[in-house]
């Protein structure tokens, strides 16, 4: 067998295509800040230096292995090389460390810790630029940009939205979107995947944790949480919890001890979307119109597909998203408590998504003119809110979220993956609901990873092609076909991360491919742990339909689309 | 917003070259050879055109020190300031167009588009030195004299 030869220890190569790899399978953590392996290879930071022993010095990331190559990654060489690309990067960039949202999680800072800079001998001559703030989810700061380029090839190769790339040249350069626009004027969904692979904080979330402290603090304000399906098995990462672990529990007693009023689980009004979907899907497949259905719980998508393919924007189902529908069914429900008590009701999402923060400012999104989601806090900021208040996360015990709205079926908690909704919906329009039925439809292809997943199954006596994607470029190809008329599909998933939600751009990093693979499998367990499988079998779910919701179904749980927007999507009730 | 005619000459310009994304720069700049310079609205057209995401287009465009986003005056002068023409007080050419022009640092265009002036890095005549181009024509030996009869002609047939 081929090997190469790195720091003494002999290697095999097994197919790797790049030296870093087998250097990683070495078991040595070679620093990085442009690689990853979902990306194309950039090779600019250069932290991945090697050596060889011909003392030629090149970056291992860009370098095919080659059988019999000596390779040495830590030579005084190298170490003074890193020493001083890490000074020189430090010496244009904003050191305020202590008052920046990323310390101590900031790749940049330990590594300029883990190499040794102790001082920067260069003053920065930077000129200081402004911090674009316009956009409800994502904050760029240039003063923090290390010019790695990962957010650039991100929002490129993976989401296929291009909303910023590098400008101009040498010492000059920056990310910016196109004419120094700002990112609101962009095609940017609000994905966040730019910031989640931000190595400094040039790319954060927006955060709406003071608010959220402000409303907990205020008596006359019931401050409502509603806790999406991804956040319960990310939400340990910072607190020594087993990745992928369900913490629902815990979070909810967190949450409580912050001083939420109610606590709800997510998971049941992701019931209601595979109500409303599949009645939605149903009606479409029986008078054939405006298929194939596309999902719309994603608002990272929706608001691709409304960008760069509006004449599909009348495919999109006019289901409002999970979040959605549980904000305004929750305003509604407290309306006359609220007037009798003479408090104001506040719903705070807990999403594993930025592009939610977008979603709720819609004004499809509006019940009557009114934001039904006051603020969405991502996993990422309800971590801080624990660690702010010194809560024991990893001590506490748990307790379970408050009734009517927290019960939920297994097909509502996969809502977190990609294939999920999929998975759902097919679940909830199967007649049989046993066991083997339910298991055939897991492996009727809608699991798994794959960026476009296709599977046909047979329903009320024809087939429906179904297609489930994921990270936004997908969708891109996807709907290209669609359009060339070389695909044909009768309902079309999408989510705009890869993996879906629980990637999503709100989600604690950084998570590797065994955290993802954990995340995954930790949403499956919670179906897995679920009595009820089917949406339509969820008492809570049948209870709502029969009592509160008669009458109110469409203006609470679709999207208010205005006149020509209905006609388009053939929408029938407004 | 521009004219219409301007997105008739972007399409011909597209024409002749066809819509794969290499052309990119062929094209942005054959419309900065007609107009003197690359309408905004163009580049992110093309962009369109040719499927390239507007935040990629602008990157190219900016790369490159050629481009320019801003109207050209008709005149386009382009001084040397390369080592060679540098040393060779090249500086005084460049104050004495400034005292010509009523232009100053920062301001490369007169107001009545008439004349714009750019310093270079080299324009590989360094034997002529110090040397200016106007639209492309060269002027080598330049003393601040010369440079005043320069303008008292190009005046002189602005004004007929």
């Amino acid at each position: 067998m081929d090997y190469i030869t790195i720091d003494t220890k002999k290697i095999p190569i097994e197919g790797e295509k790049n030296v870093l790899s087998l250097i990683r399978k070495a078991g040595i953590d070679l620093p990085t800040f442009c690689y990853h392996s979902e990306l194309s290879i950039y090779g600019a930071c250069r932290m991945c230096v090697v050596e060889d022993d011909r003392g030629r010095i090149f970056a291992s990331c860009s370098e095919q292995p080659r059988p019999g190559m000596v390779i040495y990654t830590n030579t005084k060489r190298i170490q003074s090389y890193r020493k001083l690309m890490i000074e020189l990067l430090l010496a244009s960039h904003d050191r305020d460390c202590t008052v920046c949202h990323k310390n101590g999680m900031c790749e940049l800072q330990s590594l300029a810790y883990r190499v040794g800079v102790h001082d920067v001998r260069f003053p920065n001559t930077k000129e200081e630029r402004p911090i674009d703030m316009s956009s409800a989810s994502i904050v760029l700061d240039p003063n923090k940009c290390i010019l790695c380029g990962d957010c650039v090839r991100t929002c490129d190769e993976i989401q296929g939205v291009g909303a910023i790339n590098f400008a101009f040249r040498g010492s000059k350069t920056q990310v910016t979107p196109a004419f120094g626009k700002k990112l609101s004027e962009t095609e940017c969904v609000g994905c966040g995947q730019c910031a989640a692979v931000c190595p400094t904080s040039a790319l954060s979330l927006r955060s709406n944790v003071t608010v959220v402290w402000d409303a907990i603090e205020d008596k006359n304000i019931r401050v409502i949480a509603q806790v999406a399906p991804s956040v319960r098995i990310a939400v340990g990462d910072h607190f020594q919890i087993k990745k992928g672990e369900n913490s629902f529990g815990k979070l909810v007693e967190a949450l409580r001890i912050m001083g939420f009023d109610e606590i709800y689980d997510t998971n049941f009004s992701a019931d209601l979307t595979v109500m409303e979907e599949s009645a939605e899907f149903a009606e479409r497949l029986a008078s054939g119109e405006n298929l194939p259905l596309f999902t719309s719980c994603c608002p990272g998508w929706v608001k691709y597909c409304e960008n760069k393919y509006p004449e599909f924007a009348g495919n999109l189902s006019t289901c409002r998203s999970p979040q959605g529908m549980f904000s305004a069914v929750l305003k509604e429900y407290y309306k006359e408590q609220d007037e009798k008590e003479g408090k104001k009701t506040m719903v705070v999402s807990i999403m594993p998504c930025t592009a939610k923060k977008g979603e709720i400012l819609r004004s499809d999104n509006f019940t009557d003119g009114r934001q039904d989601t006051d603020f969405v806090l991502t996993t990422t900021e309800i971590i801080r809110m624990i660690k702010q208040m010194g809560i024991q996360f990893d001590k506490i015990q748990g307790e379970s979220a408050d009734m009517p709205f927290s019960l939920a079926s297994g097909g509502g908690a996969i809502f977190g993956v990609t294939g999920g909704v999929t998975e759902a919906v097919l679940r909830r329009l199967s007649e049989k609901k046993d066991y083997q039925t339910l298991r055939d439809i897991a492996f009727t292809g809608v699991r798994g990873e794959e960026g476009i997943k296709e599977a046909t199954i047979e329903h009320g006596g024809r087939s429906v092609r179904i297609a489930v994607v994921n990270g936004l470029a997908n969708a891109g190809k996807l709907l290209d076909r669609i359009k060339a008329k070389e695909a044909a599909y009768d309902f079309v998933e999408v989510m705009a991360c890869k993996r879906g939600c629980i990637m999503g751009g709100g989600q604690p990093g950084p998570a590797g491919p065994r955290t993802k693979q954990r995340r995954m499998e930790g949403i499956y367990k919670v179906d897995q742990d679920c009595n009820i499988k089917s949406s339509d079998k969820n008492p809570a779910i049948e209870a709502l339909y029969q009592d509160f919701l008669k009458g109110k179904e469409h203006k609470l749980l679709h999207r208010n689309l205005s006149g020509q927007e209905a006609a388009q999507t053939g929408q029938k009730h407004v | 917003m521009l004219e219409q005619s301007y997105f008739d000459r972007a399409d011909a310009i597209i024409g002749q070259h066809g819509t794969e994304q290499r052309f990119l720069i062929p094209i942005i700049q054959d419309i900065q050879n007609y107009y003197r310079y690359l309408p905004p609205e163009l580049l992110s057209y093309v962009a369109k055109r040719l499927g390239i995401n507007e935040a990629k287009a602008y990157s190219v465009a900016t790369f490159y020190e050629n481009f320019s986003f801003e109207a050209k005056g008709k005149y386009v002068i382009r001084v040397c300031d390369g080592t060679a023409c540098h040393v060779r007080k090249s500086t005084a050419i460049i104050n004495q167009i400034y005292k010509e022009t009523g232009l100053e640092k920062g301001k490369h265009t007169t107001e009545d588009m008439l004349f714009t002036l750019e310093t270079v890095s080299c324009l590989g005549a360094c034997g002529l030195a110090p040397v200016l181009t106007v639209n492309d024509v060269v002027h080598p030996a330049m003393t601040p004299e010369k440079v005043h009869e320069l303008f008292e002609e190009l005046k002189g047939a602005e004004a007929k």
